[in-house]
Order: C-alpha cells, then sequence, then structure tokens
C-alpha cells in the first residue's frame, strides 16, 4: 500500500449527501477481476452523457459538463470534499480502488458510511471527518477560489487552508501507523500466528461444531 | 459480571488479542462470490499465501449468474469470466463451492442459512454489506472489503474496532398484511440511512420475537441501510428449529452442547445500550420508497413529499434531485403511482416464506396490463424446488409471472436482468439508488405482498385491500 504522509492537493467538491458506492463507481464495472483501471468510470453517470460499459474507449465519451470533475478548474484535485454519509451502500472496495486510480488520495466530509471508511486506509487514502459548519465553509472557499489547494498533514493531523486556518482532525492511532508507514495489515496479523492458533485450539475444544 | 448485550457476548468471545482498543477477532464463517474475491484470490497467489481454514469457506456465484435457462451458460463474456475465475480460485485453494447447475447455488446470503453454515454465536463475514442479514441468527455478521477478504482468508481474524450498540425494539403485533420488510424500511424512515453509523443494532422486543427466521433475516438484512453494520436478533427456539437438522449444523452428538451455549446469546437483563430506538409494531403500515435512498419512504397511504415544506437546504435539494430523477410530482399519493416492472427477489426478500406471500396476493389474479414485465427470482435452488414442490410457480406463471432461475438478478442488474432507463419498478430489494437496477431505472421498495399487489394493480396499493 502507498503510504500517506502529507499532500498539498486541488481540491474538488461534490456537492451530494448520501453519495453511494453505486453512484462512486457502478455495477458493470465490478465485473473487472483487477484492482487497477477503474479511474475512468468513477462516478460515471454522473460524469458522462451516454451510458458506459466496460471496454469502451472513454475518452471518446461526451463529458458532463456540469459535472465538477469535468471542469477545466478542478482538473488534478487529489483532494475530494463531500457531504454527509460519503460512501454509503455497498461494501464493494471497487470504490476506493476507483478514486485512487482517479488520483484522490484524501476525503474530507461530515461523515462517512463504516465500510467504505475502513476500505479507504486499507488503500492509503485518508478519509478526513470535520464538522460539517467546516464543511460548509470549505464548500463556499472552494467554490468561490479558483485553484483552492489544501495541506493535509497525517503527522500532525491537520488540514491547513491557503489563508493558514488549520482544522485538526481524529485518527485512529493503528490505522494511522499503517497509512503513515504503508503497512499491509496481513503481515501484521501474521505476527501474532501463536496468538490465532492458540485462540483456534481452545475455540474447537468449547465448540467443535464450528469446524464440522 | 455486569449486564452484557448480545453485541458484547459476541464481539467479546471472539477476541483473540487487543492492543489500544483496535482488536483482532477470530472469523468463524467466510463466505465468498464472484465479484470481490478475485483479488483477494490473486493477493493471496502473489503473495505466496495459502488459506487460514479452508473449510471456513464456502463459495457461490450469485451476482453474475442469469436467471434465464442456463444450459449455455453465461452469454457476456466479462461475467463469464468472473464466474470462471471463482471456480479456478475455489479449485486452486480447495474451497468448496456450489457451482451454477448445483441445487444448493443461489444468493450467498440464502446459501449460507439454508445450509447451516451460519448458525449461533459465529462471527460471520462477506464481500458483501448485506451480510448483516446473517445477524438473524445471534450471530456477529458484517459485511467487509476486499483486502479484508484476503485478510480473513490469510490469517482467519479481522481488525476491528468495536462499534456501539444500538437496541431497536419493536413492541406489539404487526397488523395483518404488515412484513419484516416494512418493519425494516419504517425504521429506517425513522433513523435515517446515516441513523445506525457506528452502531451494531439488536432487534428486539415482541414484534420481533414473533418473526420467522425468514422475517428477522429480512430484518437484518436492512440493517446496512440503516448505517449499521451488524444487525442482530437474540438466539430462541425459532433459531434452534431452523437450524436443526441442516447440512452443516452441530452433529447429533454435538447438539446439546450447542444448544445450551447458544441459550445464552441474548442481551442481559439490564443491559445498557448506547441508543435505544423504539417503535409500536401496530402502527407500521405497508412502506414504499418514493426516492433515491431507503430512507426516503412513506406509508402506503401517504403521498410523496413537498421540498417546499423542507427548511434545511441540503434536505430539500436531495428531495428535488430524487423527485426529478424519480419522475415524480410533489404531494401525488402513493397508490397513484403506476409501474413498469416488478421485481420479487434479492438477498432480503427471495425465500420460501417471501415467496408464500406473494402468491397468496397473487393467486387467481393476473399481472395487470400496463406491466411489462414481472418477474419471481427465487433466492436459491432449494427454495425454487420447494415453491415448485408447493405450487407457487405455477400460481405465478398462471398470474403472468415470470419464474426464473436463483441469484442476485435485478437487486443490482449486474447480469442481464435490469431497468431500461425510466422504467418504473415495484421491487422487494434493499436499494433505490438511482441507477441501482439499471442506468435511468427508478426503483421503489416493498414487502413481497406489496410487490405482487402492485403486479396485479398496475400501481401501488394497500395490500391489506386485497387479503381483506
Amino acid at each position: 500500500m502507498q503510504a500517506f504522509t502529507q499532500l498539498n492537493g486541488l481540491v474538488v467538491p461534490l456537492d451530494r449527501a448520501n453519495v453511494d458506492t453505486d453512484a462512486i463507481i457502478p455495477k458493470q464495472f465490478l465485473k473487472s477481476i483487477k484492482r487497477a483501471g477503474f479511474g475512468p468510470n468513477a462516478f460515471d453517470e454522473w460524469r458522462y452523457l451516454d451510458h458506459g460499459e466496460p471496454g469502451m474507449d472513454n475518452s471518446k465519451r461526451p463529458l458532463n459538463p456540469d459535472f465538477p470533475l469535468n471542469q477545466a478548474r478542478y482538473q488534478g484535485a487529489s483532494v475530494l470534499l463531500a457531504r454527509e454519509n460519503f460512501g454509503c451502500g455497498s461494501s464493494r472496495e471497487h470504490a476506493p480502488w476507483a478514486l485512487l486510480d482517479f488520483g484522490f488520495r484524501a476525503i474530507i466530509a461530515p461523515s462517512y458510511a463504516d465500510i467504505f471508511f475502513n476500505n479507504c486506509f486499507k488503500n492509503g487514502i485518508l478519509p478526513i471527518t470535520l464538522s460539517a459548519e467546516i464543511v460548509d465553509s470549505l464548500f463556499k472557499a472552494v467554490e468561490s477560489t479558483e485553484g483552492y489547494k489544501l495541506v493535509i498533514d497525517l503527522e500532525t493531523q491537520t488540514v491547513v487552508t491557503p489563508d493558514s486556518q488549520s482544522y485538526a482532525f481524529e485518527v485512529d492511532a493503528f490505522r494511522k501507523h499503517c497509512l503513515l508507514n504503508g503497512l499491509d495489515d496481513i503481515g501484521l496479523t501474521l505476527q501474532h500466528v501463536d496468538e490465532i492458533k492458540a485462540f483456534e485450539a481452545k475455540r474447537k475444544q468449547a465448540q467443535p461444531w464450528l469446524f464440522n | 459480571m455486569s449486564a452484557r448485550t448480545l453485541y458484547d457476548k459476541l464481539f467479546d468471545s471472539h477476541v483473540v488479542r487487543e492492543e489500544n482498543g483496535t482488536a483482532l477477532i477470530y472469523i468463524d464463517r467466510h463466505l465468498v462470490h464472484e465479484v470481490t474475491s478475485p483479488q483477494a484470490f490473486e493477493g493471496l497467489k502473489l503473495a505466496g499465501r495459502r488459506l487460514w481454514r479452508i473449510n471456513s469457506v464456502l463459495a457461490v456465484p450469485d451476482h453474475n449468474v442469469p436467471t434465464t435457462d442456463r444450459s449455455h451458460g453465461i452469454a457476456d463474456p466479462i461475467s463469464r469470466l468472473q464466474v470462471e475465475t471463482l471456480d479456478q480460485n475455489c479449485t486452486d485453494f480447495g474451497v468448496t463451492e456450489f457451482k451454477m447447475g448445483d441445487v444448493r447455488q443461489g444468493i450467498v446470503h440464502v446459501m449460507g442459512p439454508e445450509q447451516g453454515a451460519t448458525l449461533p454465536g459465529m462471527t460471520v463475514v462477506c464481500g458483501d454489506s448485506h451480510t448483516s442479514t446473517h445477524g438473524a441468527f445471534g450471530a456477529l455478521a458484517h459485511g467487509i472489503g476486499t483486502s479484508e477478504v484476503e485478510h480473513v482468508m490469510a490469517t482467519q481474524c479481522l481488525v476491528q474496532k468495536k462499534s456501539k450498540a444500538m437496541q431497536v425494539r419493536v413492541e406489539g403485533k404487526l397488523g395483518h398484511g404488515v412484513t419484516a420488510k416494512d418493519i425494516a424500511l419504517a425504521i429506517i424512515g425513522k433513523i435515517g440511512t446515516a441513523g445506525g453509523t457506528g452502531y451494531a443494532i439488536e432487534f428486539a422486543g415482541s414484534a420481533i420475537r414473533s418473526l420467522s427466521m425468514e422475517g428477522r433475516m429480512t430484518l437484518c438484512n436492512m440493517a446496512i441501510e440503516a448505517g449499521a453494520r451488524a444487525g442482530m436478533v437474540a438466539v430462541d427456539e425459532t433459531t434452534i428449529n431452523y437450524v436443526k437438522g441442516r447440512p452443516y449444523a452441530p452433529r447429533p452428538e454435538q447438539w446439546d452442547a450447542a444448544v445450551a451455549y447458544w441459550s445464552t446469546l441474548h442481551s442481559d437483563e439490564g443491559a445498557r445500550f448506547d441508543a435505544v430506538v423504539e417503535l409500536k409494531a401496530e402502527e407500521i403500515e405497508p412502506q414504499v420508497t418514493w426516492g433515491t435512498s431507503p430512507e426516503m419512504v412513506i406509508a402506503i397511504n401517504g403521498s410523496v413529499p413537498d421540498p417546499a415544506k423542507e427548511s434545511d437546504p441540503t434536505k430539500r435539494g436531495g428531495i428535488e434531485r430524487a423527485l426529478q430523477y424519480m419522475g415524480l410530482e410533489a404531494n401525488t399519493p402513493i397508490d397513484q403511482i403506476n409501474i413498469d416492472k416488478v421485481f420479487i427477489g434479492s438477498c432480503t426478500n427471495s425465500r420460501i416464506e417471501d415467496l408464500r406471500a406473494a402468491a397468496a396476493v397473487a393467486k387467481g389474479k393476473h399481472v395487470a396490463a400496463n406491466v411489462k414485465l414481472a418477474m419471481v427470482v427465487p433466492g436459491s435452488g432449494l427454495v425454487k424446488a420447494q415453491a415448485e414442490q408447493e405450487g407457487l410457480d405455477k400460481i405465478f406463471k398462471e398470474a403472468g409471472f415470470e419464474w426464473r432461475e436463483p441469484g442476485c438478478s435485478m437487486c443490482l442488474a449486474m447480469n442481464a436482468d435490469r431497468l431500461e432507463p425510466g422504467e418504473r419498478c415495484a421491487s422487494t430489494s434493499n436499494r433505490n439508488f438511482e441507477g441501482r437496477q439499471g442506468p435511468g431505472g427508478r426503483t421503489h421498495l416493498v414487502s413481497p405482498e406489496m410487490a405482487a399487489a402492485a403486479a396485479v394493480a398496475g400501481h401501488f396499493v394497500d395490500v391489506r385491500l386485497l387479503l381483506n
């Protein structure tokens, strides 16, 4: 996993509540057996005017000019500004894969759905929770300021605006450690093989029917 | 020891180790389907890792499988490759798989309980958000992402932080024609799609106790639509009677010990919940969603809401966008909304009891002329066989419904079953998101009874009027 330390990124606003993972990456693209290549189909139904299917040449498809991700001023954005309950619905990890492949490394929203939030950390994306008021003020600032960038520092847990306003955010210590160092969870867990084996042996003794 | 919740008991009994509030929990059952597993198997192969415990894993293809004639396999080459990849991975890793064509094949959340592979006291995971379904058995069950699928395959464990506990208590007696689906939608209407975020929900109260296992599965299935990763119901006789005799259930010599343990799987008297939500069963009416989120729901005798009456601008914008997408006018009575298609199926409502209930409404009637397609997709080959034994397929076919092969089908339209742009569907599934059942498709979530009633009326109708 790619480590996340600090990011000075262009921000793109997505001003909708309850953005679900079906919207982030529609089901027809879930047929892929790979992790990469979902970026061109991120937000497919909102981003293009035609209906997308796997295998199409996305560079030739008609873009929806009203969708922020398509607008010239937001090209190259790596920070997604969103509303509450972002990433609700399906557990598909294809959603963070698509966001990452598109170029997003951080998301800022007032709240997230649990599974999506968790999936982000497994893929080097930092989902930041800030209060609805702060998010609201960021939406206003982004929309009124072309080239609006935020400096996100995971070590100090801060988001700093162009006018040097600093917002602190919370992050779980274990997740922070993994993200800062780009650590693979499996490798970490396998450091505890003996404990897992001991637990399993006890369980098999007490509830043998679980091992039929 | 102080009084504990069911969630406390389930979580605590699976903790292998804990450090700074982050626990490693042991996973008893891992269910696998074709969409969220290929990248996990690939990750194992690349790292040269094996499965930690092969017999904890059960696989089944469900999202991509056709529901029509299967004798020629899957027509779409990309869908076919995904299912073949699952077959190959299961062969390579030695995993038991119920392939297409096996009578046990079906939607993963129907298959697991049906096989007795979901048992009380277990931790159950699957790369699918509707894994919450299995909590109906007094199990701790939730959906995980593909990285976690790989993690569980390699370590038999999951890195977890304990959630908060919410009790949703429904007391009283449900009215005739009111179902577990209506309870689920009414709860989501009350607490919202993020109301359960960060919580594990235990459903309790006399109305829940009197639900069948099928009804409890419907309810726990929708916990995720309220934002809760896990939903659960305490073990009682209904649970134990359902499990008994199933292929993966405890063997006869293990049975008494299993039942003795399972009988402890309930919240203790006086256990403290972080949040409590109460509903009265008598006040719940048949529900219909009108918008593009499951919380956009109202009783059948209600009307489409008017955004002008909403003061919060974000909510008002959400209602306006939903009405535009759904092609609905504010203040339209729900029972005046005509439909184009009907879908009875999905991991929410495709079990035998659901099909019986829908058939009881459809019996002797006919699908309305304006309904282009009404389809019934059983949850598994075994549900289909049982329904056919009871003659339900004949009732549906005589009423003009199509009787299909088992799978996820038009719940998410990854196979050939989908809505065309602008088509309106009465659906027994779980999500009415934009494009969920096909790009531009318009989904209204209802119970199986309400879907069958809408099919024969051509518009939404209070099923209680047809039953009386």
